[in-house]
């Protein structure tokens, strides 16, 4: 079996489970992210795997070998803290050539290949410069060479570029994405932004409470949540309650016409925002009222009561003027559209 | 309040803190062999004493060496115990370092007395060489307190990222935690041995009668005969102190040491 | 990294050198001299081991109460005085610019470190009628002739507060300089005048702080042992000179080790004291 496995992996803290028994498997040269909201025991797991925590049950493996026994400095890892964790007293030439020193190369080596790797980072030339010198987003490709100056196996980022500002963020995830395209590097970073894991990541790994709701690619995970939770925390999500009725699905502001559910106790559905199908005309199976209408730009977001539950909807912004606050309008929910879930939540 | 009030105010708080210094650097530069303030007549004599008489220089000399080692015993005490307190989990370590300030709270007369009952006791009272230890245990304080507060300033990270660039316990101290906790440490020595070089009480109760330092000179000059050299010597020291102490500042975030928060904490 | 709990026999190695050197030579030191405080005085200057509270019965006489009474009350004087100017002098201090700060600092540090031999002989000097102050009055034409003005308790009064002066803005100094400034600048806003948003605003936030810092400079100022003796006269002795003279010139190792004891006692009752106002460790601070 090759990549990294992680199984059965428990951490507690005293009485506390910080990771609830996750079981998953990284491909080789794949990019994962570990998305979830803050305590949710992504950062624990990402510890695990550096070598940082000990996990109290379950085996880490990487490329079949047991990992568990091996210190963090045995790892052969590269990993990106959220502090960057740069060396204050060095600067930084040596700051990257740290790892290489350590083991023992040269100085001509060691120079050679920093200048490779700020090369590689788009910041030649900054070898001599003290890290108190340098701006945020140069600190942010210091520590990124730093940590790929060994060829790691794994490349481990712990929410990195939660300190930047979110325009520059945004060019780090689409820089740090094609990295790691070219260096074809075993990636796993811990997020909490979802618009970072859905621009970097092939394949999503959304936690919650120390478990993991749903492993996918986003683009699946954001069409097919595997949760409320999930539908949720990835964009925006109308979660309606709704029961069995002829030829579909009713619910208290109206009805969904051919949505198969269980029969008996009420499912949950999850519908996105834009593909609910908003019309200011006719008789639509759902009716509802506009309570508040925010522009956004590009779109315009739409806050709709229909009977007890709340919808939001997106559409185009020329069709603002058709939809003003008091304003009677009717709904459409696509049924293709719709994720069921249990009444628990579950599929 | 007003400016001016702010300033004289500063003023009269410089005067006080340095009068009685201008006075001993005057009356040290008396031609004849008295302690008039204003000083009759100008010599640099009774400075340049200080190195030339055998008395005063064999003190001076002692005072160096004894606070020289005893601020390194200190530090060899303190820097082991901040690092333990600082990497293990060890509720019962806390005790040794209470332990560590207690000579420092306390009046000194007490560790001064303590120290004459072990000396006594163990039949090695008088020898030069107990000042030392008995130094270097008193001023354990300074450099526990510098080093500690070093090694808070570290951030936990960055010892990890070395963890994860393949560096081990011994490599990481050599590289990482030594280099930035160097300034408190040599912080830690300089209090050490500035307060060494000064202390009179521990020094007269162990080794009183046997080594004289500067201080214990100073008090036998103030009771069996004054000398204009007791004068310049205690100048000398005075700049010695805030020799050490500008370099400290130089070197270090002197705010910082005393307890502020660092420049860029601050509003 | 997280902390770990030590688990080999090896991971103990780097406090066995402090926890050894702080045992032999401060704690059995301590022992030895709480053992020699119940012991037996003989003549000759020595003493042999008994069990005797006779040492501290004579805690009880009216010379050593009044001691102890003189010791206290100045050591509160002392701090009283210390922070009655440190405490307009440190917060001023915090407001200056961190170079001005610096050179202050440094001065302070000076003269805290200054040996009390250094310090009692240089006021000794300054308020002599050699070389004193006075001269210099008589020289401005405010005196007729110069006087001196030690041993006295003035003088006592005022060596003193010079060496613990320095010590009282340090122990304050930290507090002071994390004083929120929006603070004062709210209560400015308001229509407080500085010196009225001082008082008012400043001084209360502090009330703790200027507490713990009051018992330090007290405990501090017990702890001087020859400032009393070269600028005051006998009846100007602490406890802390008396300990001095019962220990080297009475050769009365006994009674002084249980006059230690007690002072030992008292200080830590303060330290408790001044810990439990704060409600943290390491109130003293350097």
């Amino acid at each position: 079996m090759s990549g990294l496995e992680l199984v059965d992996i428990t951490k507690r803290f005293g009485t506390v489970t910080a990771v609830d028994d996750i079981t998953l498997t990284v491909a080789d040269g794949t990019f994962v992210c570990l998305l979830g909201p803050s305590g949710c025991g992504k950062t624990t797991l990402l510890r695990m795997i550096a070598g940082l925590e000990d996990p109290t049950s379950g085996d880490i493996r990487l490329q079949g070998e047991r990992l568990n026994d091996t210190p963090a400095h045995r790892r052969n890892l590269g990993m990106v803290f959220q502090s960057l964790a740069l060396f204050p007293h060095l600067n930084v030439g040596e700051n990257i050539a740290y790892p290489l020193r350590i083991r023992g190369g040269s100085p001509a080596s060691c120079e050679a290949r920093v200048r490779e790797l700020l090369d590689m980072v788009q910041l030649p030339g900054v070898e001599q410069r003290a890290i108190t010198q340098l701006s945020g987003g140069q600190r942010q490709r210091v520590a990124i060479a730093r940590a790929l100056a060994v060829s790691p196996q794994l490349f481990l980022l712990d929410e990195p570029l939660s300190a930047l500002d979110a325009k520059l963020r945004e060019t780090m995830q689409m820089e740090l994405r094609q990295l790691q395209q070219r260096l074809g590097i075993t990636t796993i970073v811990v997020t909490h932004d979802q618009r970072e894991a859905m621009t970097m990541s092939d394949q999503i790994v959304v936690m919650s409470k120390g478990r993991v709701e749903q492993m996918a690619t986003p683009i699946e995970a954001y069409r097919k949540p595997a949760s409320p939770f999930v539908a949720d925390f990835l964009g925006q999500a109308n979660l309606i309650r709704v029961k069995r009725a002829d030829n579909g699905a009713s619910f208290d502001g109206g009805f969904i016409p051919g949505l198969e559910v269980p029969a008996g106790a009420e499912s949950l559905v999850s519908v996105r925002p834009e593909d609910v199908i908003v019309t200011s005309s006719g008789n639509g199976p759902v009716q509802a009222d506009v309570v508040f209408v925010r522009e956004m730009g590009a779109n315009i977001e739409i806050y709709l009561d229909a009977g007890q539950e709340r919808i939001v909807a997106l559409a185009a912004p020329k069709s603002h003027g058709d939809f003003q606050v008091g304003a009677r309008v009717s709904l459409t929910l696509p049924p293709d559209a719709c994720v069921v879930f249990g009444a628990e939540g579950a599929h | 309040m007003s400016k001016l009030l702010t300033r004289m105010f500063f003023v009269c708080m410089a005067l006080f803190l340095a009068l009685p210094i201008v006075v001993i650097a005057g009356v040290a530069l008396n031609d004849k062999k008295t302690l008039a303030f204003p000083p009759q007549g100008l010599s640099a004599d009774w400075y340049l004493s200080v190195f030339t008489d055998a008395a005063w220089r064999s003190a001076l000399v002692n005072s160096v060496l004894v606070a020289a080692t005893a601020a390194a015993i200190s530090v060899a005490i303190a820097l082991p115990l901040a690092w333990f307190l600082w990497r293990r989990v060890a509720p019962w370590a806390q005790f040794v370092q209470v332990i560590g300030f207690s000579p420092f709270i306390l009046p000194p007369v007490i560790t001064a007395l303590g120290a004459l009952s072990f000396w006594a006791t163990t039949g090695f009272y008088g020898q030069p060489w107990t000042i030392v230890i008995s130094h270097g245990i008193f001023f354990v304080s300074l450099p526990l307190v510098t080093i500690t507060l070093g090694f808070a300033t570290i951030d936990r990270e960055v010892i990890e990222a070395g963890m994860t660039m393949g560096a081990d316990d011994k490599i990481l101290m050599k590289t990482v935690i030594f280099p930035l906790i160097r300034p408190y440490v040599i912080s830690g020595f300089a209090f050490a041995f500035v307060l060494s070089l000064n202390e009179y009480i521990v020094a007269y109760m162990t080794v009183g009668f046997t080594l004289e330092t500067i201080p214990i000179k100073v008090f036998n000059a103030l009771r069996y005969g004054y000398t204009p050299t007791m004068a310049a010597v205690s100048v000398f020291f005075v700049l010695v102190a805030v020799g050490v102490f500008g370099l400290v500042a130089r070197f270090g975030d002197l705010p910082k040491l005393l307890g502020a928060w660092s420049e860029g904490d601050e509003t | 990294m997280r902390r770990s709990p030590p688990q080999k026999p090896v991971d103990y190695l780097p406090i066995a050198f402090p926890a050894i050197m702080l045992g032999v030579f401060f704690v059995i030191p301590f022992a030895i001299m709480v053992a020699i405080s119940v012991f037996e005085r003989v003549q000759g200057g020595f003493y042999e081991p008994a069990f005797t509270f006779a040492n501290y019965a004579r805690f009880l006489t009216p010379f050593f109460g009044k001691v102890l009474a003189f010791s206290l009350g100045l050591a509160a004087l002392v701090s009283a005085v210390c922070l009655l100017i440190g405490v307009p002098f440190t917060y001023m201090l915090t407001r200056l610019r961190r170079g001005k700060q610096v050179v202050w600092l440094i001065a302070l540090l000076g003269v805290l470190s200054l040996s009390e031999v250094i310090i009692g002989f240089a006021w000794s000097t300054l308020l002599s009628r050699t070389a004193g102050l006075s001269n210099l009055f008589v020289w401005v034409g405010l005196m007729e002739r110069p006087e001196a003005w030690t041993p006295g308790f003035a003088a006592v009064l005022t060596g003193l507060v010079y060496q613990a002066f320095p010590y009282t803005v340090l122990v304050l100094y930290p507090a002071f300089s994390r004083l929120d400034p929006s603070l004062m600048e709210a209560a400015r806003t308001l229509g407080c005048s500085p010196a009225r948003a001082f008082a008012n605003v400043v001084l209360p936030a502090m009330r703790k702080t200027l507490l713990a810092t009051f018992i330090i400079v007290f405990i501090f100022a017990l702890g001087a042992y020859l400032l009393p003796q070269i600028l005051g006269r006998p009846q100007h002795w602490t406890l802390s000179v008396l300990v001095t003279d019962q220990a080297i010139y009475q050769s009365n190792m006994p009674f002084a080790a249980a006059m230690a004891v007690f002072l030992v006692v008292a200080s830590l009752a303060l330290v408790g004291l001044s810990m439990a106002i704060t409600g943290r460790k390491g109130a003293a601070g350097v």
